[in-house]
């Protein structure tokens, strides 16, 4: 029914088919938007959080989402700026995940804020000296610069692209791409890094204050970084997901080891960045502000250093390792292990340092306190999850987002219908196709 | 006014609580209640939730009867001028500029209309004295004619804190101008927990000021972050670089201990200069 939408020369599954999943995404959707509701109406006493929670699950999901969607703008630097070609077979999707993400980490914002009318006051009654400040501005420019990359893809429909404006609009917006591609891995660096001093300048917080390089405390390089590392595998992830759920080979092996190839050595170098501030941080600052670093893993029931191994050790140095070396980066079991453990330790690491921060008692009198969110909180979190899940089932099933499927999938010869009217072609084409 | 105000010298309003004469009665927090209309609910039990401006913590030597000692602690907003001037934990990251520092009185304000909820100066305060509305503030049928006019309700959404009765202040301040632009004198601006406290723990006043009781009971040293020079006297978490306003005075060593962090082998008094970012 809706063939004439669908990409020349690829096979999509039955509109029935289609549309009864959209309906089941759709319908998790809507207990997002349901709780999203409650929230607004009802206000945040809608949630777990408390005095002592101010930061929860939100703005840990925030982070995470941006944390990942940094393949868009790491994948932009390296075709864009530093000519890595191969990349354009998965820039496309690499910049649909970055614009879910972004979108995603802007939506839940908007829920997080006790008064989301007021959101723009951040913008005009702007302090420049807080890392918010820094976020809000770079985000929003560069959720603007992921949309003006996602519009030519956007045009890229068959009947969209029939009409000249829209041929032509793209086309110019294509020759334009490195110059959007720069400027927003410029942004990037910027509120991926302010994302990360966002906890690094808390120096009432022992836990997740660091030195400083001018006024940049060291997490910030380190979120820069880890968004570069673990963006480019959270991609990979997806679109290995992606060929798994659609059962097509979508990308060529090689496109996919190279960008693993990049990933590894990002982990890799960021893990031992990672490795010595965390060294710093517990044999230097925290002792100079009177605690031992272990005071930070005990006492209570959930943050042991457990957690400090598993985000250095299984999720950091292990994926990194499994995507340096040639041989378990080309074997799909291993690489698809160590893109799991990897988001699995970017993740960690951003609950870590909103969380344990807000968890660990900073006043000797003071206790632990742990927080589990509520169910509102838990939906309005799954939300942006089936609205991405939603956004790349519409951009697969209409839109040319991975160059290299027709070449992968061929198509069958044409029914005999088809053929009949058109016989002298067919053959040719079967003859050709791969 | 502004401009009258700013020839005089700058005020450092701060607080001297004497933990030893406090009874933890909670007198102050009741005063602190009807005096800022701070909002209730009507099952308080979960002090996560309820909003205190001015708490009291309780705290044991954590040592078998009978040698047991209890102090109560007050803690208001500690008003943190930060390793320079204003550089407090929450004025310097929030980023709507909905909290500020007045380097002409030293204090920690909140702007209620400007906040926009986001919550991070909660979570840059050690000190856990800033609150968020999670509910709106709903005040049973005819307490209403009990709030203070001078003070506005707080709306959901916003965070609220302590202002050391800043409202009071400006009404002496005001009175001060109108009689010949005089310096507010001491007892024209006092805290309502201060006023409250039955046991005469709770001193306010000018730091900088040497006529003033709290200067005099804290003896701050200016050229050292005012680190009291009383030895009796602390600051909370003072090696954090937060360079608070509020001074709390025990005999007891446990006490003054339990004022910050201190690795096994380290004394009061013993530490070297904090180390607060400067951001």
């Amino acid at each position: 029914m809706d063939s004439a939408l669908i990409p020349e020369g690829v096979k999509r599954c039955s509109l029935w088919k289609f549309l009864l999943a959209l309906a089941l995404v759709s319908a998790v959707l809507m207990w997002g938007v349901y709780a999203m509701l409650l929230c607004w109406v009802k206000g945040l006493n809608q949630t777990n959080m408390n005095d002592y929670y101010g930061f929860a699950l939100w703005i840990w999901a925030d982070l995470a989402v941006i944390a990942l969607g940094g393949g868009a703008f790491f994948t932009g630097l390296l075709k864009y700026v530093f000519g890595k070609d191969e990349l354009k077979y998965i820039i496309n999707y690499a910049v649909l995940i970055g614009f879910i993400c972004y979108s995603s980490a802007q939506l839940i914002l908007g829920i997080d804020v006790g008064q989301p009318l007021r959101g723009w006051f951040i913008f005009w009654h702007a302090n420049v000296h807080s890392m918010l400040t820094e976020v809000a501005f770079c985000l929003t420019c560069y959720f603007i610069v992921l949309t003006i990359e996602y519009i030519p893809l956007s045009l890229e429909n068959r009947q969209i692209k029939k009409v000249p404006f829209f041929a032509n609009l793209t086309h110019n917006m294509h020759s334009a791409m490195a110059v959007f591609a720069a400027t927003g891995a410029f942004l990037s660096f910027f509120h991926q890094g302010s994302l990360g001093g966002v906890s690094g300048v808390l120096f009432g917080r022992p836990f997740s204050f660091r030195e400083h390089i001018l006024i940049w405390p060291y997490t910030f390089f380190l979120f820069t970084w880890s968004a570069a590392a673990f963006g480019p595998s959270f991609t990979l992830f997806v679109t290995w997901l992606t060929e798994k759920i659609t059962r097509k080979k979508l990308v060529k092996d090689e496109v996919i080891h190279m960008v693993a190839k990049i990933s590894g050595w990002m982990i890799i170098t960021y893990i031992i960045a990672k490795s010595a501030d965390t060294l710093y941080w517990m044999f230097n600052t925290a002792p100079s502000q009177g605690l031992q670093w272990s005071f930070f893993y005990q006492n209570n029931p959930f943050y042991g250093k457990w957690i400090l191994f598993t985000e250095i050790f299984i999720c950091g140095f292990l994926p990194g390792l499994l995507l340096i070396f040639k041989a378990t980066r080309e074997n799909p079991t291993f690489r698809v292990t160590a893109l799991v453990l990897g988001i699995i330790g970017v993740c960690l690491n951003r609950w870590v340092l909103v969380l344990q921060t807000l968890a660990a008692p900073v006043l000797p009198f003071d206790s632990w306190v742990l927080y589990i969110p509520s169910w509102q909180e838990v939906a309005t979190t799954i939300l942006p999850i089936a609205y991405g899940v939603i956004l790349i089932m519409i951009s697969h099933r209409y839109l040319p987002i991975f160059p290299q499927e027709r070449e992968l999938n061929p198509i069958d010869a044409p029914p005999a219908s088809v053929v009949s009217r058109q016989p002298a072609p067919t053959a040719v084409v079967e003859g050709q196709s791969a | 006014m502004k401009q009258t105000q700013s020839q005089q010298r700058p005020k450092r309003y701060g607080m001297a609580i004497d933990l030893d004469k406090c009874t933890g009665c909670g007198s102050c927090m009741v005063a602190c209640f009807a005096e800022n209309n701070v909002s209730f609910r009507e099952d308080e039990t979960n002090k996560l939730l309820s909003i205190t401006w001015l708490r009291v913590y309780k705290m044991t030597n954590d040592k078998p009867f009978p040698d047991t000692d209890v102090c109560y602690i007050p803690r208001p907003c500690q008003h943190c001028a930060g390793q320079h001037e204003g550089h407090s934990p929450c004025v310097s990251v929030c980023p709507a500029t909905a909290t500020d520092y007045s380097l002409y009185t030293g204090i920690v304000s909140q702007i209620y209309t400007r906040c926009f909820g986001c919550r991070y100066c909660m979570a840059a305060c050690p000190y856990h004295a800033r609150y968020f509305n999670w509910w709106d503030p709903v005040w049973p049928t005819g307490m209403e004619r009990t709030l203070s006019p001078n003070v506005s309700p707080r709306m959901r959404g916003v965070v609220e804190k302590c202002s050391f009765c800043f409202h009071r202040y400006q009404l002496a301040r005001d009175k001060a101008y109108t009689e010949g632009k005089r310096p507010i004198r001491e007892a024209e601006y006092q805290t309502a927990c201060t006023h409250a406290c039955p046991s005469g723990a709770i001193v306010f006043g000018d730091l900088n000021d040497s006529t003033h009781q709290v200067n005099r009971i804290v003896r701050p040293d200016p050229d050292n972050h005012y680190k009291a020079r009383n030895p009796r006297a602390f600051r909370l978490l003072e090696r954090l670089g937060t360079d608070t306003k509020v001074y709390y005075l025990s005999d007891r060593e446990w006490v003054r201990q339990a004022g910050d962090n201190y690795l096994a082998d380290e004394q009061p008094g013993t530490i070297g200069p904090p180390r607060g970012g400067s951001h």
